[in-house]
């Protein structure tokens, strides 16, 4: 499976290393389309691939992509400018359970970059396109300058229910300080009819789970994005292996109640 | 299935008839002081006369007593070298006025005759299409190179003591589909194989090559030769009940035997290496001196590596002792639950090719005996 040639539309600087690209197939492509927290290979010419989730809405006819530069990929990723070209290998994974949220009250839970592959779900939720009774975003960050789609958390504010946090705030922050934890553990919900959806790193989904877990929330009901690292994405390199299941194959997006027991694991 | 007599000393016809058919034949060889898998072209290439010792970290190959073609074990080299290229170009990439350009590397894939495949290697095979072939994605270069592939396997008439393939299923008497089934026969004066076919190619070798109907007698001699070497890995020293290995692994992901194999391992992936079954790999970015034409390599990799689980922060997999756990328990457990077998067919080759010695087998009982 080779990639196929992408070009970059538009490119936008969400902070310093971070950064959206809309991407658009070359005229011979075809045009690939994600359900939300489905993920795509990028190639950056020569210096290698990395999985990067969709962050897109469902009806723009290119791909969004939110990366933060971290390594030799992402850093030649964000070197590329607006009609530029990358390589694309996609649709992999399983998405968010989207069609299982009927008349549900949906937790969406997001620890810094996190927020990248459940915004689908809150565009989603903005269009209507949604069958839920509600949707809560809680979103945490370290600093405000970390904030992710800062602008667009204030647009989304006007029409659902945002809490955000920082860890260190300055004097500019208006908002909450501390882990996300502290407004989700004060949050009315009903245990029976909420559904939580949750990206981050790994210590804060699992504080998260633990405290959705105290207050009467089903396992079956919880669900969160791995994270691995990942060669092929197509179940063959190894890599992603996280006790049975393959991250690329069998996830990213996981049923608590499905991987319990491997959770509790380090180092697995 | 009819089975034939071949005399030994027509086995080359067998090869060229083989060869004739415009496959490309490999086999055993001794080369380096090991046998080997190489491209064979006649018949007196073959290890003829010489087999091997082998225990935990050792392997050493002598002088047998008789003439047998085929009487030595698994060695180090595994027919995954063929199947799943240990190094192979995947696209090659390059920059152009607007955009770049991305070409995948088609393999005119070679038509491949294995000659010599003992049952535990068939299933080791067949353990590989499962992940490259009958996944939700195949792997083109190996499934291409699969589809064309001739397999003559041969029985086994001798065990090392590193076998164990009675516990895991596998042999000695080959049980899975083959184009060829051989069994080598030297009694007395006499030295014969046991041939039948498998398939429509293996009739058509068949017919080109002098063979002539077996005895009741021959056939109850092979039959004999099998079971002996049956009896021999029974009564072996890594003979064991593996029926609950899956349930016993999956209840000791914290057991204190992990820290201490990690003692001993080195995290060289000598195990990974020389396993038939093991199938991870890694990829190579790499571009030439004018930075305008990129290729993507592939090549085998290792669960035993510090970059293998590398994410931002560091490795999942810091330590040895999580790295070994991983691949017994991926070899003996979570296979069953991906692929619906055992990641492990009992070959023995991870035990002799431990630079330190470690075995598999006496892990396992590690792990059960420190459960008490």
């Amino acid at each position: 499976m080779i990639p196929a040639v992408y070009r970059i539309e538009r490119r936008i600087e969400e902070m310093p290393g971070t950064f959206t690209l809309s991407l658009l197939p070359g005229a011979r492509e075809e045009v690939v389309s994600l359900r939300p927290g489905q993920f795509n290979m990028l190639y950056a010419f020569g210096a290698g691939e990395v999985p990067i989730s969709s962050s897109g809405t469902a009806d723009t006819p290119g791909l969004v992509h939110t990366i933060r530069a971290q390594g030799a990929v992402t850093r030649a990723l964000e070197r590329l400018r607006e009609g530029d070209t990358l390589g694309l290998r996609g649709p992999f994974g399983n998405g968010w359970p989207v069609a299982r949220l009927a008349g549900r009250e949906l937790l969406v839970i997001a620890g810094g970059l996190g927020l990248a592959p459940l915004r689908p779900i809150i565009y989603a939720q903005l269009q209507g396109s949604m069958n839920v009774h509600s949707v809560r975003l809680f979103y945490g960050a370290r600093r405000p300058a970390e904030v992710l789609y800062r602008s667009e958390l204030e647009q989304w504010g006007r029409a659902l229910e945002v809490v955000a946090t920082v860890d260190h705030a300055d004097v500019n922050w208006p908002g909450r300080v501390g882990v996300i934890t502290a407004p989700l553990s004060t949050a009315q919900l009903d245990p029976q009819h909420t559904v939580a959806f949750i990206c981050g790193p790994e210590i804060m989904m699992r504080f998260c789970v633990q405290l959705l877990m105290g207050k009467g929330i089903s396992p079956a009901n919880i669900y969160l994005s791995m994270e691995r690292n990942m060669k092929c994405a197509t179940g063959h390199c190894g890599h992603c292996q996280w006790g049975p299941n393959f991250i690329c194959r069998d996830g990213p997006v996981f049923r608590y109640s499905d991987i319990r027991g491997w959770w509790q694991i380090p180092a697995l | 299935m009819q089975s034939f007599i071949l005399e030994a000393c027509h086995l080359d016809q067998l090869i060229q008839a083989i060869r004739q058919h415009g496959f490309q034949l490999v086999g055993p060889r001794l080369q380096d002081g090991a046998i080997l898998y190489c491209e064979i072209t006649a018949a007196d290439q073959l290890p003829r006369g010489w087999t091997d010792e082998q225990e935990k970290g050792r392997y050493r190959v002598r002088r047998r007593e008789d003439d047998a073609f085929f009487g030595y074990n698994a060695g180090p080299h595994s027919w995954k070298k063929f199947l799943q290229q240990p190094r192979r170009p995947v696209w090659r990439a390059q920059k152009a006025a607007h955009a770049m350009q991305i070409e995948a590397v088609v393999e005119d894939a070679p038509a491949m005759a294995f000659l010599g495949v003992r049952s535990c290697e068939l299933h080791a095979i067949a353990i590989q299409d499962r992940v490259f072939v009958d996944n939700r994605f195949r792997n083109e270069s190996y499934a291409g190179r699969r589809e064309k592939l001739f397999i003559a396997a041969v029985e086994c008439a001798t065990a090392a003591p590193t076998c164990f393939c009675t516990s895991m299923n596998t042999g000695p008497e080959v049980s899975l589909p083959a184009d060829l089934v051989m069994t080598e026969v030297i009694h007395d004066t006499e030295h014969y194989f046991l041939i039948r076919a498998g398939s429509a190619r293996g009739e058509d070798i068949l017919h080109q090559i002098p063979v002539e109907a077996a005895t009741a007698r021959q056939l109850r001699q092979a039959a004999a030769a099998v079971e002996r070497v049956r009896q021999q890995v029974e009564a072996g020293p890594r003979s064991f009940d593996s029926s609950d290995l899956k349930a016993l692994l999956y209840r000791n992901f914290e057991s204190p035997a992990w820290d201490q194999v990690a003692e001993r391992c080195l995290s060289c992936a000598n195990c990974t290496m020389a396993c038939p079954t093991c199938f991870c790999s890694t990829v190579e970015d790499t571009t030439d001196l004018s930075g305008d034409h990129a290729e993507r390599w592939e090549r085998w990799d290792s669960c035993f590596t510090a970059d293998f689980s590398h994410l931002t922060g560091g490795p999942v997999r810091a330590d040895t002792r999580s790295r070994y756990r991983q691949w017994i328990t991926h070899k003996l457990a979570t296979w069953h639950d991906q692929f619906g077998t055992s990641g492990c067919v009992g070959c023995g080759r991870c035990i002799a090719w431990c630079p330190v010695g470690i075995d598999i087998t006496e892990e396992v009982e590690r792990v059960r005996r420190l459960e008490g």
